[in-house]
């Protein structure tokens, strides 16, 4: 039954130059993690970035400006790197044992420990770091810089693959867009601004609560309130960024105005995750591993950020109006509320699924009054509030989010972390399932069931299932990335935004066939 | 509980057993000798390109058909026996039905050429021509080049996906341009400049003469009616249509023509007895359409046409307007209503083509009413519902060409062509 596995086509010798091009780039980024001692520090990094660069730039021109334009996903499963062969396996380790590193171990890429000047490959990048911010380089200006140039270059090849289309294109410049101004530059400028006594914490002004899962901690509050004004106006930005604009966005675009134009983890996968979109899993257990453990991620954080603020608010209304008490009835009140829309006009939507929500808010709900019954100034229940920080963190921030999530790219796809960990995610989800306009629109009867669509999903959705029943995707998980409307190749998918109305179209014969038997079979 | 056997694992078959369960409790038993579960056929070329693999071809995760209660079986059947209801199977076996499905899909056609059973020369319809694709021309070096013959729908999906793997590729067609039976002279023509662009070596008016075997009864060359020029290739591809798969019934008491003949309601001669799908031979046509109709979306139609009818609820198949669409290379191509590649008596065409010569659309309409009759278009998807409804409606050409951005489809923020077609529109009506 099975074929032997063809060969993918070599190769050509211009490719081979851009690769040598590339490799030079990381073997330079090499040696200072070996400590070599670079005497120009900024020249050697500009080199090795320029020579990366360069490669996939020269690379990207090879494959795809020679051949016309057009779908090009040939020998994307003969390939080693893209088909969990060796080549994948071993990007998957090495990305992996990066993201370890990178998280638990920052003095082995060079961080000095207290105070003490960096080495390795994070002194290589001080020269960068103090020309925007004037600090020296941490572990993380590191991963900012490698992640911006991760996310610049291989949008320039998705660009290039993606030339025909202009959607692609335009959600491709967005995300490059926002991962070098809001994510990289815009903070590192506004650390300049930094003194003894103003001080904003690091701000990625796009990286929304509950992703930015620190947001509302004490230290980040504290610095904001300090900082007069711009903080205030910042933590006010930071509340409304995820109780306005999001969902008012999201009700008219769905969750893609976040999650494939904006978000910097969607503007990885979308660029340098474009080449493992095919190994999302779409079977139907993946589907309900992903629904419990998105919503359990969201609980937690949920709790969890609960916890940590209701720990430095004080007992005391005469200090400030926000105590304990009220925040804890503020948090009850609001979940109430949206559990009692969502019951009230959507509850047929809703399905089976509503007897799950109901047992998730009614935990949430028992252990928020439990947190006031039972807690003390520190702790909730038995457990401290900074354990709880502390193991999200660890657990969700780190594991899931970084060392699954992006090192396990080659292995399960490039959308792991988006589909199965990201509390945004789910946010967004919850909004564009139940309210808003977006859909992908199945066209009639054209559908042939080919499976192109379900194929380059990243996110695991099984889109053929829907179209071939002439039925619109309207699925939580949606990033609408637009894939599967480009690889179609009889023009069925269109991702839209439409009235609420006819959006979800369950039926039992498609458009073509015999008006009487549609009349009879589709009217329920 | 009745048991209603179906004889072919393709879209008409698997619709029609998924439907009858939807309706019933019937016992459901699907045969086929080609896999074990349901597959896209269409998506065989994807597989060979590299795009996807088998497992992704299957429109139903393997567990789907036992919770459904719907039975396997990989077999063969040999013959049908309608006055005991059981099939006999190669393997010797034997199987009782109530009721029959026919849905055996196509064959690839051939027109007894010299060599066309040579090794290496072979159609692309089943999982195993795919299979021994991958064993005739895997590579160009096993296959320094290949030729096709027949320029319809599967001769440039095989060109395709030969050329992907730099197999050079000689593509013979019979007629004076590609696939210009069924399309009009502009889009014909276009194709025709797609296809060299894509370096695919074209050769227009040419008849296959014979197949040249080597020592080891496997193809050397092709030689070529026209001139007598031989090619010497490792492959052939027979892509001169496809005729119902039909040869196991001959000597059964079922009524065959070039397909198995079926009414409207999809009942063969014999009680209990239905074809559907590419198999089904119409006895009366149903309005332009083909008796015989090999698109996917017809055997899925038929499918849930004759679910209805044998669960009782006695349904004749009447398809709505007609509509298809295809993928020539990089260039998507849908279809609405009737466009002939002359216009009908009394019907003209109207014909716009973008400069870059990947776009194009042509409609046809009456002369005198100027009744909007249908649509092609090339690179510029369009909305099956919305020309479903315009045709029922019975538009004017003139309200479709000012309406046409109703009926886009393309991705959003494509560049769109209704201006520069109305434009057309206009000068084309000064100028009459």
């Amino acid at each position: 039954m099975s074929l032997a596995k063809p060969d993918a086509q070599d190769i050509s010798s211009k490719q081979k130059i851009a690769l040598t091009l590339g490799v030079v780039g990381l073997f330079i980024l090499s040696l200072a993690l070996l400590n070599v001692d670079f005497s120009n520090r900024g020249w050697t990094l500009t080199a090795s970035l320029l020579l990366i660069t360069e490669g996939v730039i020269l690379f990207a021109n090879d494959a795809y400006l020679k051949k016309s334009k057009g779908i090009k996903n040939d020998d994307v499963w003969f390939k080693s790197l893209s088909s969990r062969g060796l080549l994948g396996w071993l990007t998957g380790i090495v990305l992996t044992t990066f993201y370890i590193v990178l998280y638990f171990y920052p003095h082995l890429l060079g961080l000095g420990k207290d105070g003490n000047p960096n080495t390795g490959l994070v002194s290589l990048f001080d020269p960068l770091s103090n020309l925007l911010s004037g600090n020296p380089a941490s572990q993380w200006f590191v991963y900012g810089t490698l992640y911006t140039v991760a996310i610049l270059v291989f949008g320039y090849k998705f660009l290039l693959k993606y030339r025909h289309n202009r959607y692609e294109q335009i959600r491709t410049i967005s995300v490059m867009f926002f991962q070098l101004a809001f994510a990289f530059l815009i903070p590192e400028f506004m650390a300049r601004l930094n003194s003894d006594s103003f001080n904003l914490p690091y701000y990625d002004l796009k990286n929304i609560w509950p992703l930015n899962y620190y947001n509302f901690e004490q230290y980040r509050v504290d610095d904001f309130i300090s900082a007069g004004n711009i903080g205030l106006a910042l933590l006010i930005f930071g509340v409304i960024s995820i109780f306005v604009i999001t969902p008012i966005l999201t009700y008219k675009y769905g969750k893609r105005w976040y999650c494939s134009w904006v978000c910097g983890c969607g503007g990885l996968a979308e660029t340098a995750g474009d080449s493992f979109r095919h190994l999302s899993d779409k079977s139907l257990k993946a589907w309900k591993l992903e629904r419990w453990l998105v919503h359990t991620v969201l609980v937690f954080v949920v709790l969890m950020t609960t916890a940590v603020i209701y720990t430095y608010l004080s007992y005391d209304p005469e200090k400030y109006w926000l105590t304990k008490g009220i925040f804890l009835a503020l948090v009850a009140a609001f979940l109430t509320l949206i559990f009692t829309l969502v019951m009230v006009f959507k509850r047929k939507e809703f399905g089976k699924d509503a007897q799950y929500g109901a047992i998730g808010y009614f935990v949430v709900i028992i252990t928020l009054i439990g947190m006031h019954y039972f807690s003390s100034d520190t702790k909730l229940f038995l457990l401290e509030a900074e354990t709880l920080r502390a193991s999200y963190g660890f657990m969700i921030g780190s594991i899931f989010s970084g060392v699954i999530g992006t090192g396990f790219y080659p292995i399960l796809g490039n959308r792991v972390w988006c589909r199965f960990g990201c509390p945004m995610a789910a946010i967004l989800g919850f909004q564009q399932r139940l309210f808003s306009k977006f859909r992908i629109t199945t066209n009639g009867g054209q559908c042939i069931s080919c499976g192109n669509c379900s194929s380059y999903c990243e996110m695991g959705i099984d889109v053929r299932a829907y179209a071939q029943k002439g039925e619109n995707i309207v699925r939580s998980s949606c990033v609408g990335c637009g894939i599967c409307s480009a690889v179609c190749p009889r023009g069925v998918l269109k991702l839209e935004n439409d009235s609420m109305k006819g959006r979800i179209n369950p039926t039992e014969v498609l458009l073509g066939n015999d008006v009487d038997l549609m009349d009879l079979l589709n009217q329920k | 509980m009745s048991h209603v056997v179906i004889i072919g694992n393709g879209i008409s078959g698997v619709t029609a057993a998924r439907h009858i369960r939807k309706l019933s409790d019937k016992r459901i038993t699907i045969i086929s000798s080609e896999t074990k579960h349901f597959f896209s056929r269409t998506a065989l070329m994807y597989i060979y390109m590299g795009h996807m693999k088998y497992e992704h071809t299957k429109p139903y995760e393997d567990w789907f058909w036992k919770k459904n209660s719907i039975e396997l079986k990989q077999a063969y059947v040999k013959t049908v026996d309608t006055s005991s209801k059981t099939l006999h199977f190669t393997e010797g076996d034997s199987l009782q039905y109530d009721q029959l499905i026919i849905a055996t899909g196509s064959k690839p056609n051939k027109f007894g050429w010299p060599g066309q059973d040579l090794k290496g020369v072979q159609g692309l319809y089943s999982k195993q021509d795919l299979d021994n694709l991958e064993v005739y021309a895997p590579n160009n070096k096993v296959c320094k080049r290949a030729v096709i013959v027949g320029g319809g729908l599967i001769g440039i999906e095989l060109a395709e996906m030969l050329r992907s793997r730099n197999i050079p590729v000689t593509f013979l067609v019979r007629e004076t341009s590609f696939w210009n039976g069924v399309l009009p002279k502009g889009e014909s023509e276009m194709l025709n400049r797609h296809i060299k662009n894509h370096h695919i070596d074209l050769r227009l008016n040419t008849n296959l003469k014979e197949i040249v075997s080597d020592e080891n009864g496997k193809v050397k060359s092709v030689i070529i009616e026209e001139t007598g020029e031989e090619t010497p290739c490792d492959f052939v591809g027979l892509t001169a249509g496809v005729s119902p798969n039909i040869g196991f019934l001959k000597n059964t008491e079922i009524t065959i023509g070039r397909g198995v003949k079926v009414n409207r309601f999809l009942e063969t001669n014999i009680p209990n007895v239905y074809a559907i799908g590419d198999c089904a031979e119409q006895q009366e046509t149903v309005g332009e359409r083909s008796p015989i109709e090999a698109v996917w979306y017809t055997g899925r139609m038929m499918g849930e046409t004759v679910a209805q009818t044998i669960c009782g609820n006695k349904f004749a198949y009447k398809p709505g307007y007609w509509f298809n669409s295809a993928k020539f290379l990089d260039i998507e191509y849908q279809t609405y209503g009737w466009v002939f590649a002359k216009p009908k008596e009394q019907h003209n065409h109207f014909h716009w083509k973008h400069p870059d010569d990947t776009k194009c659309i042509t409609i046809e309409y009456h002369k005198l009413t100027n009744e909007f009759k249908g649509i092609n278009t090339f690179g510029i998807r369009m909305r099956h519902e919305v020309f479903d409804k315009w045709l029922s409606e019975k538009r004017s050409l003139e309200y479709v060409i000012k309406h046409l951005k109703k009926a886009n489809f393309d991705p959003e923020f494509f560049k769109s062509f209704e201006k520069e077609i109305f434009t057309t529109y206009n000068k084309q009506l000064t100028s009459i």
